[in-house]
C-alpha cells in the first residue's frame, strides 16, 4: 500500500439519547466496526497489535448528547465522501448519524490539538425565577475571577473559571425549566466543563442534560 | 409497561457502566411488542460484560428472533451499584430491548453457566418484581425455565423453575414456546402447560417428581407423579450442529471476550475424568472447513468485529484446523482480523498453530497438564507426558513467547503431596527452559484452581478434598512457586466448598439457597462479595451439613440426586472409568476407537462401533 494514495477524511457526527451512556473508548470501538461493516478501506498501524488510524476531536464525556462531533480517519485508498456516507448510513448503529464528510488536508496537524473551544445547551429543571437567573449569568460574565479547585488524579488544583467561560447565554424557558447556551474554552489553557459554570450559577443538585452543539476547530 | 429513559436518567448517571443497561446494540433485535404470540427474555445470571460472552445464549437470541410468532429479548444481572439504584426508585429488571419488566413477558429463560451463579438467579427474579419460589408464582405467567450445563444437576434449583431443559437447546426451545403459545391461546392452567412441557424429550419439570430419602439423608428414589413424566429425562441433542448464528450483538462496553465466535465443534473425545463438559456434550460434532470459512465471512461482514474466536471444547483436534487457521490468515490480513483458539493442546503441533495464528503478536499461550506427576495425570485421564509438555513448552520459548501460564488443579482423587511437589518440580523445570530462551524477561504464570467433583463424570463418587489437604497443599506450591520469572495464582477454598456441595446437592439445597440469598448472597463467584459465613448460617439453619455434600464418599449402590437425568454417557460406563482412575488406567481418546461410554445406545453416536 503506498502513502501516496492515503486520504484523510473528517467525519462531523451527531451521538444521540440512545448512546449517552457510552464511553469514549467505547464510541471509537463502535466506529471502528461500523467502518469495518461498511468496509471502508482505513489505515492501520504497523506492528503488533494493529490498530486504525482514526483520531476524535474531543472525548465527549459519558451522559452528554453532540450533534457535531468530529472523527479524522485515514484511509489506504481514497474514497469519495457521499460514497463513505451511503455506505456508512447502513453500517451505523443507531444513535450514530453523519452530519458532514470533507475531505482535509493530510499534512494538518491531529485534530485533538486543533480545538479551541466547545460549545454546549444545557437543560436544567430549575424553576426558579427568570431574571434571578438573568442576573446569575450577568454576575458570572460581570466578575474578573472566578477563582475554583478541582479535583484531578486525586490532587486539589486552584483555577481560574471565568477566562474559560467565553460565552454563555440563557436562550429560553418553559414549565419544565431553562435552556443555557455556552461556550468554554477547551484544550491548550484549560478546559471547562458545563457542570462547572452551572455549579457557579448556583444550579447545584438540579437534574440537567447536557448537548455538545459544535466545536471551534 | 416500558421503562422510560426519563426514569433511567435519574440512575443512569450514578452507576459504573451505565451502557451495560441500555441495550441498542448493533445487531440487536426489537420486535413489535404487539405482533408476537410469545414473548421470551432470555437472562443471565452474571453480569453484562460476562453474559455476553456467552455462545450459548446467542445461539438461542438468534434462532428464537428469526420465528414470525416469537420474539427474545436479553437481560443480565446488574451490578451491586445498579441493584441498589433500581431498587430505590423502584424500577423492576427490565429487558434490554423493549425495557419491558421482566413480569411482562411469557417466558423468562436462565441459562445456567455455573453453580456460584444460582444466588443470582433468585436475585434477578426478586428485581423483577417475581416470587422467587415457583409455587408462589401460581398461575402467573412468565413461566421459569433454566438450560446450559448446570441443569444436568438442577436439583438445588428445583424451587425456584417451573421447568429445566436437558441438553442442546437449538429445537426443544421452539418446542416449548409453541407449546406456550397453544396454552395461551385455549387459557389453559399452569398446571396443563407443565404436564405438557413434560411430555417434550428433555424437559423436566421438577414439580411433578416427588424424591424420598433415606434415613441417613441420602436419595431413596425420585419418582414422577404423573404420567406425563417420564421416570428418565433424556438429554437432547441436535445430531447435526445448525449453521452458527452471524448476526452477533455486538456490545459497545468491553466484555470479557469481545469478539466474534463460531463454534467449530460441540462435545468431546479425550474423556479427561474431571471433566463435565466432555461427559455432557457428547457426542462429538464437527463443523466442516466450508461452514466454518462462510460462517466467519457472514461475521466479519454483519458485526465488524475484528477478531474471530474458534471455539470448541477441543479446537487444536479439528481435524481441518490447521487449513481453517491457514485459510482466514489469507483472506483476512486486510483490514487485519485477530484469530484465537482458546483451547490448545499440549503438543508441539498447537505451538505451530499458534504460531500462524498469533503472527508477531504472540500475547501468551496457556496449556493445561491438570495434575503434576504422570501417575496423577494417568488417574484423571490426561494422557499428557512430561516430555510433551516439556517439548511444547521448548516449542513455544523457542517461537518466540517468552510468557506461557499453566494450568493445575489439586485436590484431584488421589493426590498426595508428592503429586504436588511435581508441580513444583514441572513449574521449575519450565521456568529453567524459559530463561534459557528469554533471560529475565521470561514469565511463568501457573494457575491453580480446586478440583472439584461434578456430576456425570466419573469422579461424580468423589469426595472434594479436605481443608487441612487443602492447605498444606496450597503452603506447598506457595513455597515452591515464587521468585523472579514464575507467578502463582488460585481460587480461594471456601469458594470450592459451596461450588462442591452445590454441584452435587440435592432439593433440600433450594431452602438454603433461598435463605442465603435473604441473607444477602449474590455475585459469589466474584471474590469481594463472596461471604461465606453467609452460606455458613444457611446450611446450619436449614440442618444440613456443606461437608455431607462435598466431601462424602459416595458407594455405587448409592440413588444419586441427579440419577433420573439421563445424560446418555452410562452410569456404569462412568464408575469403571472411576475404578480405572483408582487403579492408575488411562483409556483411549475415542476418536481412535469406541470405548463403550454407553453414548451409542442412549442418543447415538456416530463414532461408536
Amino acid at each position: 500500500m503506498t502513502q501516496m494514495n492515503r486520504q484523510r477524511l473528517r467525519i462531523t457526527f451527531a451521538k444521540g439519547e440512545t448512546l449517552k451512556y457510552i464511553s469514549h473508548l467505547d464510541l471509537a470501538r463502535a466506529w471502528e466496526r461500523a467502518l469495518r461493516r461498511a468496509g471502508v478501506p482505513l489505515a492501520y498501524s504497523q506492528g503488533f497489535n494493529p490498530r486504525p488510524k482514526m483520531a476524535f476531536a474531543a472525548a465527549l464525556p459519558v451522559g452528554y448528547t453532540a450533534t457535531a462531533e468530529m472523527v479524522d480517519i485515514l484511509l489506504e485508498k481514497p474514497l469519495v465522501p457521499l460514497e463513505l456516507a451511503h455506505r456508512l448510513a447502513v453500517a451505523l448503529p443507531p444513535g450514530l448519524q453523519v452530519v458532514s464528510i470533507k475531505e482535509v488536508d493530510l499534512g494538518l496537524p491531529a485534530l485533538q490539538s486543533q480545538v479551541r473551544a466547545a460549545e454546549y445547551r444545557v437543560s436544567v429543571a430549575w424553576t426558579g425565577d427568570r431574571a434571578d437567573l438573568e442576573a446569575r449569568i450577568a454576575a458570572l460574565l460581570a466578575a474578573p475571577t472566578l477563582p475554583r479547585e478541582r479535583v484531578r488524579k486525586g490532587r486539589r488544583r486552584a483555577y481560574d473559571l471565568r477566562p474559560l467561560v467565553e460565552d454563555l447565554k440563557l436562550e429560553d424557558g418553559d414549565a419544565a425549566g431553562y435552556r443555557l447556551w455556552m461556550r468554554l474554552h477547551h484544550g491548550a489553557g484549560g478546559t471547562a466543563r458545563p457542570e462547572d459554570v452551572l455549579d457557579t450559577l448556583g444550579l447545584v443538585d438540579v437534574p440537567f442534560s447536557v448537548e455538545r452543539t459544535g466545536l471551534r476547530v | 409497561m416500558q421503562i422510560s429513559n426519563r426514569l433511567l436518567d435519574r440512575i443512569l448517571p450514578t452507576v459504573t457502566m451505565p451502557a451495560r443497561y441500555t441495550g441498542g446494540e448493533w445487531n440487536s433485535v426489537v420486535k413489535d411488542w404487539d405482533d408476537v404470540q410469545v414473548k421470551l427474555v432470555l437472562a443471565y445470571p452474571d453480569v453484562y460484560q460476562v453474559g455476553m460472552s456467552n455462545l450459548g445464549l446467542m445461539i438461542l437470541y438468534d434462532i428464537v428472533n428469526r420465528q414470525p410468532g416469537f420474539l427474545a429479548e436479553r437481560v443480565y444481572a446488574p451490578w451491586v451499584d445498579m441493584d441498589a439504584a433500581m431498587r430505590r426508585e423502584g424500577i423492576p429488571l427490565y429487558s434490554l430491548e423493549s425495557r419491558h419488566p421482566l413480569g411482562e413477558f411469557d417466558v423468562l429463560g436462565f441459562t445456567l453457566p455455573y453453580e456460584l451463579n444460582f444466588s443470582n438467579v433468585l436475585n434477578m427474579l426478586n428485581l423483577a418484581g417475581l416470587p422467587v419460589l415457583a409455587v408462589e408464582r401460581g398461575e402467573d405467567w412468565p413461566l421459569v425455565i433454566g438450560g446450559g450445563v448446570g441443569t444436568v444437576n438442577a436439583e438445588p434449583l428445583a424451587d425456584f423453575f417451573d421447568a429445566f431443559v436437558i441438553g442442546d437447546g437449538e429445537e426443544v426451545i421452539l418446542e416449548i414456546l409453541n407449546a406456550c403459545a397453544r396454552a395461551k391461546e385455549s387459557g389453559a392452567r399452569k398446571s396443563e402447560l407443565l404436564r405438557a412441557l413434560a411430555g417434550i424429550p428433555g424437559v423436566y419439570v421438577p414439580s411433578l417428581y416427588q424424591v424420598a430419602y433415606h434415613d441417613d439423608g441420602t436419595v431413596a428414589a425420585i419418582t414422577p407423579t404423573t404420567p406425563e413424566a417420564s421416570p428418565r429425562i433424556v438429554r437432547r441433542i441436535v445430531p447435526q450442529l445448525p449453521p452458527p448464528p452471524v448476526d452477533l450483538v455486538v456490545p459497545y462496553v468491553k466484555v470479557i471476550h469481545d469478539r466474534g465466535m463460531v463454534e467449530i465443534a460441540r462435545g468431546c473425545t479425550a474423556g479427561c475424568r474431571f471433566c463435565q463438559a466432555g461427559m455432557v456434550y457428547r457426542p462429538l460434532r464437527e463443523r466442516s472447513l466450508s461452514e466454518v470459512l462462510t460462517a466467519v465471512e457472514a461475521i466479519v461482514q454483519r458485526t465488524g468485529y475484528e477478531e474471530i474466536a474458534l471455539v470448541s471444547l477441543n479446537s487444536a483436534s479439528h481435524p481441518q484446523i490447521e487449513e481453517m487457521v491457514r485459510e482466514l490468515i489469507a483472506r483476512y490480513s486486510h483490514p487485519p482480523l485477530a484469530i484465537s483458539l482458546p483451547s490448545l493442546r499440549i503438543d508441539t503441533f498447537s505451538v505451530r498453530l499458534a504460531e500462524l495464528f498469533q503472527g508477531r503478536r504472540k500475547t501468551g499461550l496457556t496449556f493445561a497438564p491438570e495434575a503434576g506427576s504422570q501417575r496423577l495425570r494417568d488417574v484423571i485421564n490426561k494422557r499428557v507426558t512430561e516430555e510433551d509438555l516439556l517439548a511444547t513448552a521448548e516449542a513455544a520459548f523457542a517461537g518466540g513467547w517468552q510468557r506461557i501460564k499453566l494450568y493445575f488443579m489439586i485436590g484431584l482423587p488421589t493426590e498426595t503431596l508428592d503429586d504436588v511437589g511435581a508441580i513444583v518440580e514441572l513449574v521449575r523445570e519450565v521456568r529453567a527452559m524459559s530463561r534459557r530462551y528469554h533471560g529475565r524477561r521470561a514469565q511463568v504464570n501457573v494457575s491453580v484452581a480446586t478440583f472439584i467433583p461434578k456430576p456425570h463424570t466419573p469422579f461424580q463418587w468423589s469426595p472434594l478434598v479436605g481443608e487441612d489437604d487443602l492447605s498444606a497443599r496450597l503452603a506447598l506450591l506457595r513455597r515452591g512457586i515464587k521468585g523472579r520469572g514464575v507467578r502463582l495464582s488460585w481460587h480461594a477454598p471456601r469458594t470450592s466448598l459451596l461450588e462442591a456441595a452445590l454441584a452435587r446437592g440435592d432439593r433440600r439445597l433450594g431452602r438454603v439457597i433461598h435463605r442465603a440469598w435473604q441473607d444477602g448472597a449474590r455475585f459469589d463467584a466474584w471474590p469481594e462479595h463472596f461471604d461465606w459465613e453467609v452460606w455458613q448460617r444457611a446450611f446450619a439453619a436449614e440442618g444440613l451439613d456443606v461437608d455431607w455434600y462435598a466431601r462424602r464418599e459416595r458407594s455405587f449402590a448409592e440413588v444419586l440426586p441427579w440419577d433420573h437425568i439421563e445424560n446418555g454417557v452410562s452410569k456404569s460406563f462412568l464408575w469403571d472409568e472411576y475404578q480405572r482412575a483408582l487403579h492408575g488406567e488411562t483409556t483411549p481418546d475415542c476418536r481412535l476407537g469406541c470405548v463403550g461410554c454407553g453414548l451409542a445406545e442412549t442418543l447415538g453416536c456416530e463414532g461408536a462401533g
